[in-house]
Order: C-alpha cells, then sequence, then structure tokens
C-alpha cells in the first residue's frame, strides 16, 4: 500500500442509484454524499447549509431514510438508492408533499425545503396520521431561519391528509 | 468542506477490518455511522490516512434477546445497530432507559446513521450512550490481532475520548444485563436544540421493593470527562421510601438530586456555566428518579429529553 498518493491515484469506482437512474463514477474518498449529487450528478436541488451536520438543508433518502448527506461520503453510498428533492415528483405532478408545502405556506425563502420535504418523506412514509409531537420530532433535524415553523407543521399535516385521502 | 485526502479500504468482515488495522498502523481510523467522525475531519481536528469502513459488513447490526439461567436475560447489540433501530425496537423498550437515550440522540438523520458501537469507541464525554449504559450492567465485546476478549463498560472507557481498545481492535458487540424485577430506569438529557450534544444528562436505573429502594444506579453526563457516577447520591437512596407522586416534593430524592450537584465537574462552555449545568443536573437527576420509581412499579411513562 502507498504511503502517499496523488488523489487521482485515491480514486474508487461507484455506483449509486439517484431517482431511479444509476450513476457510476469514480471519486475520491473524501468526496461527501452532497457534493457528488451536486457536482457529479448536476443535481443541485439538495442544499449545502451549515456543512457541519447540523442545518438539515442537505437531508436526502438513503435506502428510504433521511440522512445528512454533508455527513456521509459519496463511497458510502455505493449500491444503495437515493431519493434527492428532484425525485419527488412523478409524471411531472409534483409530490403530495411538495404541493402541501406550496398550498400551505410551508417555506419562505426556500433553502431548507426540499430537506424538510425529505424528513417529511420518511415520517409520512412510516406514520399516515402524525400527530403535531411526531412532525417536530421527525423534522427537528432540519433548521428553518425563516417561518418559524407553524406553516411547516401545517404543510406536513396537510400532505399527510392528502395522501390519506382524506 | 473538505477533509484531508484519505485511502478508503471497505472491510468486508471483522477479522479482515482488524487485518487491516494491524496492516496500516497508527494511521488509520475505523469509520462507524461517521456521525461524530466525518464533521471532525471536514474541520481537520482528524486527518488519518487511512479509513477502514465497517458499513459494509454483513450481519453487524442486530439486537438479539438471550436466556439465562443465572440472571434476567440479556441484550445483545450488534455494534453497528443504529440508533434509530434500537429506537424502533419493541425488544430494546423492555430496558425502557435504553428507549430514552437511543430516541433522544440528535435527531432522526443522525439517528438514522450513528451507531451504538461507535458511540461507545468514541467515547465522547457529552455522548448519550456510555452514560445511560453505565447504569446497567454492560459488556463491550471486542475483536483484536489477539483475538476477542470482553471488558466492562466501566473498564472500557478510560478518559475523555479514549478506551481500553487497542489500535487495531474493534467493538463488536454491546451486551446489556436485563435488570431484576421491579427495577425501572430513566434516562433525561437537557439540549438546546435536537442535532446538537446535552447540556448535561442523568441516567438512573432503581431496584425497588413496595416503595424501598434496594438498590439505585445514578450516572450524569457532559459534566465531566467520562459519565461520572453519583455514587453518594446513589447511597442517599438506597433503603429509603421513594415517593415519586407528582408533588416532586420528597426529601429523599432531593437530597440525592443535591448529592449529585456536588458530584457533577463540569466546565463552563457555550453549552451554559459551569453553574448553570450543576443547576441543570439536580433537575435532570431529580426527574429520572421520578420517573424510575414510577416504572419500577410497572406504570409505562414516556421518557423525554428536554429542550431550551
Amino acid at each position: 500500500m502507498p504511503e502517499t498518493a496523488a488523489a487521482e491515484t485515491l480514486a474508487v469506482h461507484i455506483s449509486v442509484k439517484v431517482n431511479g437512474k444509476s450513476y457510476s463514477r469514480g471519486v475520491e474518498p473524501r468526496m461527501l454524499l452532497v457534493e457528488f449529487l451536486r457536482e457529479a450528478c448536476d443535481l443541485t436541488g439538495t442544499h449545502v447549509g451549515c456543512d457541519t451536520s447540523y442545518c438539515g438543508a442537505c437531508t436526502v433518502l438513503m435506502n428510504g431514510l433521511a440522512v445528512k448527506s454533508c455527513t456521509i461520503f459519496a463511497v458510502q453510498a455505493d449500491g444503495s438508492e437515493i431519493t434527492t428533492v428532484e425525485g419527488l415528483e412523478k409524471e411531472g405532478k409534483v409530490h403530495p408533499i411538495q404541493k402541501a408545502f406550496g398550498d400551505a405556506y410551508g417555506l419562505q425563502c426556500g433553502y431548507c425545503t426540499p430537506g424538510l420535504m425529505l424528513s417529511a418523506h420518511q415520517l409520512l412514509a412510516e406514520n399516515r396520521e402524525p400527530n403535531e409531537k411526531e412532525i417536530r420530532q421527525a423534522i427537528a433535524g432540519n433548521t428553518c431561519r425563516c417561518t418559524g415553523y407553524m406553516n411547516i407543521f401545517k404543510a406536513i399535516e396537510l400532505a399527510a391528509r392528502n395522501m390519506r385521502g382524506a | 468542506m473538505y477533509p484531508r485526502s484519505f485511502h478508503y479500504h471497505r472491510a468486508s468482515s471483522l477479522d479482515e477490518a482488524v487485518t487491516m488495522l494491524g496492516q496500516l498502523g497508527g494511521s488509520a481510523k475505523v469509520l462507524a455511522g461517521g456521525q461524530s467522525l466525518i464533521p471532525l475531519l471536514k474541520l481537520r481536528f482528524a486527518n488519518p490516512e487511512h479509513l477502514v469502513d465497517l458499513n459494509f459488513i454483513p450481519a453487524t447490526s442486530y439486537i438479539r434477546a438471550e436466556e439465562a439461567a443465572l440472571h434476567f436475560g440479556a441484550l445483545r447489540f450488534g455494534a453497528m445497530t443504529r440508533h434509530a433501530e434500537i429506537e424502533r425496537s419493541a425488544m430494546a423498550r423492555t430496558i425502557p432507559l435504553l428507549h430514552d437515550c437511543a430516541a433522544g440522540i440528535a435527531d432522526v438523520q443522525v439517528r438514522n446513521r450513528g451507531t451504538i458501537g461507535g458511540s461507545l469507541a468514541e467515547a465522547d464525554p457529552s455522548g448519550d450512550w456510555a452514560n445511560a449504559l453505565i447504569t446497567l450492567d454492560t459488556t463491550v465485546h471486542c475483536l483484536g490481532s489477539g483475538g476477542a476478549r470482553s471488558l466492562s463498560l466501566q473498564d472500557f472507557i478510560t478518559d475523555a475520548y479514549t478506551t481500553a481498545l487497542a489500535p487495531n481492535e474493534l467493538v463488536t458487540e454491546v451486551e446489556v444485563k436485563i435488570p431484576p424485577k421491579g427495577s425501572g430506569g430513566a434516562y433525561v438529557a437537557f439540549k438546546r436544540s435536537a442535532p446538537v450534544y446535552p447540556s448535561a444528562s442523568a441516567a438512573v436505573q432503581l431496584t425497588m421493593a413496595d416503595d424501598v429502594c434496594q438498590d439505585a444506579a445514578i450516572a450524569l453526563g457532559c459534566v465531566g470527562l467520562t459519565a461520572i457516577r453519583a455514587t453518594e447520591a446513589e447511597a442517599a437512596l438506597r433503603g429509603k421510601i421513594l415517593n415519586a407522586d407528582a408533588s416532586g416534593n420528597d426529601k429523599t430524592i432531593a437530597t440525592a438530586a443535591e448529592a449529585a450537584r456536588a458530584a457533577a465537574d463540569p466546565q463552563s462552555d457555550m453549552r451554559g456555566s459551569a453553574e448553570y449545568k450543576r443547576q441543570l443536573v439536580v433537575a435532570l437527576v431529580k426527574r429520572a428518579i421520578q420517573i424510575a420509581v414510577r416504572r419500577a412499579r410497572g406504570e409505562h411513562v414516556e421518557g423525554v429529553h428536554l429542550y431550551a
């Protein structure tokens, strides 16, 4: 094993399915998943906020579970399925969570919104009828500096209602 | 932010990970859930030349119950079991303190990645698992070049960020003995917001016979270099009648909480002044004892972390 090596000799080949599409790339091990999504896959809907694992702006789904993509290396996502905000829309129709964030004014500047919608996605996949406490716990890892959260709670409640067909 | 360049090694078995660590020497680090390590790498507080990734090793994430003749059995957690898996586990709920701890660590995203083995091996004085598990009979199973060995959690964590692990040794499993009947526990942490470490935390496990406390274990987190056992607070409860009704005026519980204040050795930092944290310890210990007493009686009490 070499003691030191230039970046290119470190490259690791990975294959990741993002929003149903396979991406095979050689990546430096230190490349973060969020940079892989933004720079290697050109999916810039996933945002870098604090870059310290606090704010949750970079939240994506990894095999269905919400994770902070600034705190996972791209090499660790090898073989996994990632869903970003771009993957929520199906056949030209926005996802009920996306629609509810619009209808309930669950955003202002929108920077945190993709992450919040993916945290909401995990919640609603596990719990069709969450109460307010459960919604608060589910998005406790997502910081919003504009809204004061009240319309975000309403948006997630609305999405849950619409997804139940109630 | 990018960490310094490193070589990436994906282990396919625990034995292979140990071999890799042996070959790579002191410039290698183990990557488990990465929820503490990756931020440290990005800030370049840690600059390993090699990372050995445990995430692709099969069968290292599990929760098993074990029957035993000599005690009430044990729960065994694979080292790579994520906090979220423990949070969701009905089996882990049989020891309510474990569920309190798992469900309150950071936020959903971190709990989906972070592991129980990684938390213990990091030995961060602000980490939740070490403080919660020190009040139970916990054994850490390890694997190194010399084979497997088992250490009590007390012997495993030796100082802040320091464990008894050799450089090429890994945690493979965490074993927690199920407390006897009539025992109840609680883990309560106080955090300024979900993603941050607690300002202080208290873990309490009591064994009661009717209303009399037979045995007590009380540990304080984030207020010392390692979790602190508040032995005088424990002694203040043993043999005493504990009244954990809603008034919160039980004198014995108040005495124990004051003894815990004296045992705490906090530093002032961005999470609060030393004096503030001591005051916090009193409140958290009181609350954890009250929940523990009620759980020991068989009551169902939801444990919650507290936020500023």
